[in-house]
């Protein structure tokens, strides 16, 4: 990232004891990303995570959908608190980005109207029987990763460099706009040149790249996509985005949102079906990696571990240019080996279906 | 490759691309008549425009539109003005608009 | 002899010192540069005659020099009241008045950081184009030729965002006279002025508007740049409303310009405190009375000249300037 500007935003991220939340739709999307934080901190980094099972949804997804009240997600934030509490922990931690603009947003209204808290504080009782104190710090997991950036760089056995010229990899990174565009300061380097995943990339080898769209939203905006007929300035948001970096020959883009990350992913599909074009190079589509998944592949994980045979862009192109061994055969095996099924071919992927093994055969 | 219809299409920018709109129309009309620069968007031609007040044709968006390259469809939206010229007396800035509508006819005729 | 003293060397101080002198008065100036002229000095022409800054300056100079009015530069003041000023390292010096033409601050640029100032190539600000103008060399960071240009007015004027809600006035004009200026240098240029309202108020400046639209062709857009990033050819796109079409509007230009405000000093807020002063919500200082105590302050033996109260152009710091002159005399009995 150029610049120096993201120095102005510092943010207090706490070293150890976290209460983990996790992301409603991550599991599905990025199947292995929430087990490979918890994993690094644990057995890489040494550090203690809670991954309470009790915790709910934010609501995130329902409030930006005007679908719940604005007093429901209030007390279902404060009944996360006080399930930290009773936990023992003081520093809370959420793997999605919409829930960080949530805690963030909620906690910034109990400050400025705190007769909003004091209800919240009633409906919890009523509906719980539950007491909450706010948390000591509020961070989301890509803070945590970017505070242990040096540490991980240390114990790192891939570098983001490409192998055969020994050039740094050239990265995109995209930030959900629920991460900074909301409180600018609530995040690492603030809205405009965030650092949180620059930094990661920085720290790891790789080169981030500055391109018009940088900024631009992935287009996800929650009714946008859930009504069908509005699907198509949420794509095209995406494809702006795409057409902006394609020019910059990125070898990966990494997104610190859910949303973002499958959009970026799975749109270029969408647009490819559609419209024929593809992204990438040799129309292999633009791999489109989470922060944990870069973090696993820096820390030598096996990539079908992270789960990255669920991307909808095959990572293959990427895996080799980093020289990261892998077992072709085993993408499609699922734990204790079983097959999971393959994907149809599809036009984003024709590209390298040779790196794809087909296991009926 | 027959593309799949997933029951929408991709919207098309609607912004205004002045790196992509050809301003060589536009260039011309601003030389024969550079006074077209000097409009400030009051709107006091639209106001009074006789054809403004029953369709939606609005002379100073018409002609703000040409000034940016965006010449499709508005020879056709010019059709609308019935030239009577209460426009130009209303000008603050003595722009000869019925005259820029002439004009703009004549180099969009083509569009 | 009454002895005033005045803090600030700008032309609204000098002007002031040369008043009183001619009243009998004796003056001292207490600059904090080097030399006298303060803002002036990093101007190229003024608006809206083309006069050389340098006129101005010289003209001011040689008539403070002539005069032989007592100057102390390379001097700080830490605080003052009405019958002292003490410098930054403690030393005191008495007087029987104190004018206040400290001026403003140029807003920087950096903490619009949409904009990218200081980060990418190939944007300036009103203060680097005068300084270019000054060099005689305008052009993009690689020595070519820009073909397209964007100013955008308002930079730290008017905006919320960055608690400067006041309009500084001066900067509408400089983006019409500077946009003249670089299509003159780059007549093959086209030249688009991004703006929220064109403020033209003083003599001339309408006339000079209308100018530059008609005559030099320059492309005024009714809506603010939202942002502004670097393109992979090292120019820089940006976005905005084209308001009056209602349409979102983007391009890439090889020059983006921001007019920047003018802020209050960040010491108004110390010299306030010391010497018990009254300020505008905007920083600047406030006048006893808008009308009728317009170069006095809420403080006895504490007078005010040029942009200290409030963004104003050059012939008005220099009339203020005359006034306060007179009202200091009026004041001292003189």
């Amino acid at each position: 990232m150029r610049g120096n500007n993201w120095k102005d935003y510092q943010k207090q991220i706490a070293d150890d004891h976290y209460y983990y939340a996790r992301s409603c739709i991550r599991q599905n999307f990025f199947p292995g990303s929430e087990k490979a934080f918890l994993d690094i901190m644990h057995n890489d980094l040494g550090k203690e995570f809670l991954d309470d099972p009790r915790h709910s949804s934010c609501t995130g997804i329902g409030y930006h959908s005007d679908v719940v009240p604005l007093e429901t997600t209030m007390t279902v934030v404060a009944r996360q608190f006080a399930l930290m509490n009773e936990a023992g922990y003081e520093n809370f931690t959420t793997s999605c980005i919409t829930s960080f603009g949530i805690y963030t947003e909620i906690l910034s209204t109990w400050n400025e109207f705190p007769e909003t808290e004091e209800r919240t504080r009633e409906n919890l009782y009523k509906a719980t029987g539950r007491e909450f104190a706010k948390p000591r710090s509020i961070a989301h997991t890509s803070d945590v990763m970017y505070h242990f950036r040096d540490e991980i760089a240390a114990k790192a056995k891939h570098r983001l460099v490409n192998v055969s010229t020994g050039e740094p990899l050239r990265v995109v990174e995209h930030i959900g706009c629920h991460y900074a565009k909301i409180f600018p300061k609530a995040g690492v380097g603030g809205s405009e040149f965030p650092y949180v995943l620059a930094g990661m990339i920085e720290s790891w080898g790789g080169e981030c790249i500055d391109y018009p769209e940088r900024r631009h939203c992935c287009g996800f905006g929650f009714r946008n996509y859930l009504v069908q007929a509005n699907r198509g300035y949420s794509i095209a948001n995406s494809q702006k985005k795409l057409e902006s970096m394609a020019p910059y020959k990125p070898d990966f883009i990494v997104a610190n949102c859910p949303g973002c990350t499958m959009f970026l992913d799975k749109w270029q599909y969408a647009i490819a079906e559609m419209e024929g074009t593809t992204y990438g190079q040799n129309g292999q589509g633009i791999p489109v990696l989470t922060y944990e998944e870069m973090a696993g592949l820096v820390l030598g994980y096996d990539p079908w571990e992270l789960g990255m045979q669920m991307h909808q862009v095959n990572v293959e192109p990427l895996l080799d240019k980093m020289g990261i061994e892998y077992d072709p055969s085993a993408k499609y095996l699922g734990r204790k080996g079983r097959y999971i099924g393959q994907p149809e071919s599809s036009v984003v992927n024709a590209g390298c279906s040779k790196t794809v093994y087909d296991i009926r055969e | 490759m027959a593309a799949i219809n997933f029951g929408y299409t991709i919207s098309k920018p609607r912004a205004i691309d002045i790196d992509r709109n050809n301003l060589r129309k536009s260039d011309e009309i601003l030389r024969e008549m550079p006074e077209l620069q000097a409009c400030i968007g009051c709107g006091a031609c639209t106001a009074v425009c006789t054809a403004g007040c029953l369709t939606d044709f609005n002379i100073r968006r018409v002609h703000t539109l040409v000034r940016r390259g965006e010449y499709k469809g508005l020879y056709e939206e010019l059709n609308k003005c019935m030239l009577c010229g209460k426009c130009r007396l209303v000008c603050p800035r003595g722009i000869n608009t019925r005259g820029v509508i002439m004009l703009i006819k004549r180099k969009l005729g083509d569009f | 002899m009454k002895r005033v003293i005045i803090i600030g060397g700008g032309i609204a101080g000098m002007q002031s010192a040369l008043k009183l002198k001619h009243r009998g008065i004796e003056p001292l100036i207490i600059e904090k540069e080097t030399e006298l002229g303060g803002k002036l000095r990093g101007w190229y022409v003024l608006f809206p005659s083309f006069t050389p800054a340098s006129d101005v300056l010289n003209e001011l100079r040689n008539q403070v020099q002539k005069a032989g009015i007592a100057t102390r530069l390379n001097s700080t003041v830490e605080s003052f009241d009405r019958d002292h000023v003490i410098l930054k390292g403690g030393e005191r010096l008495d007087c029987d008045a104190v004018i206040l033409a400290s001026g403003f601050t140029l807003f920087d640029a950096r903490i619009k950081e949409e904009y990218g100032y200081g980060l990418y190539d190939n944007v300036y600000t009103s203060a680097d184009i005068e300084r270019m103008l000054n060099e005689g060399r305008v052009t993009m960071k690689n020595g070519e030729r820009p073909k397209r240009i964007a100013f955008l007015h308002c930079v730290g004027s008017r905006d919320e965002k960055v608690c400067q809600k006041h309009c500084s006035k001066v900067c509408c004009i400089t983006g019409v006279k500077q946009a003249v200026e670089l299509k003159q240098f780059f007549p093959e240029a086209d030249v688009f002025n991004f703006y929220m309202d064109i403020r033209m108020f003083g003599p001339g400046y309408e006339e000079m508007y209308r100018e530059a639209q008609i005559r030099h062709n320059i492309h005024f857009v009714r809506g603010r740049i939202s942002e502004a990033s670097p393109t992979i050819d090292g120019r820089i796109q940006i976005k905005a409303e084209d308001t009056l079409t209602g349409r979102p509007l983007h391009m890439s230009v090889d020059m983006l310009i921001l007019l920047i405000g003018m802020r209050a000093n960040d010491d108004n807020a110390s010299f306030a405190r010391s010497a018990g002063l009254e300020r505008a919500e905007n920083g600047f200082f406030a006048p006893r009375d808008q009308f009728l105590g317009n170069v006095e302050s809420n403080r006895e033996g504490i007078f005010y000249a040029g942009t200290i109260t409030a963004p104003k152009n050059i012939g008005e710091s220099l009339n203020d300037a005359a006034a306060v002159a007179d009202t200091v005399a009026q004041y001292l009995g003189a």
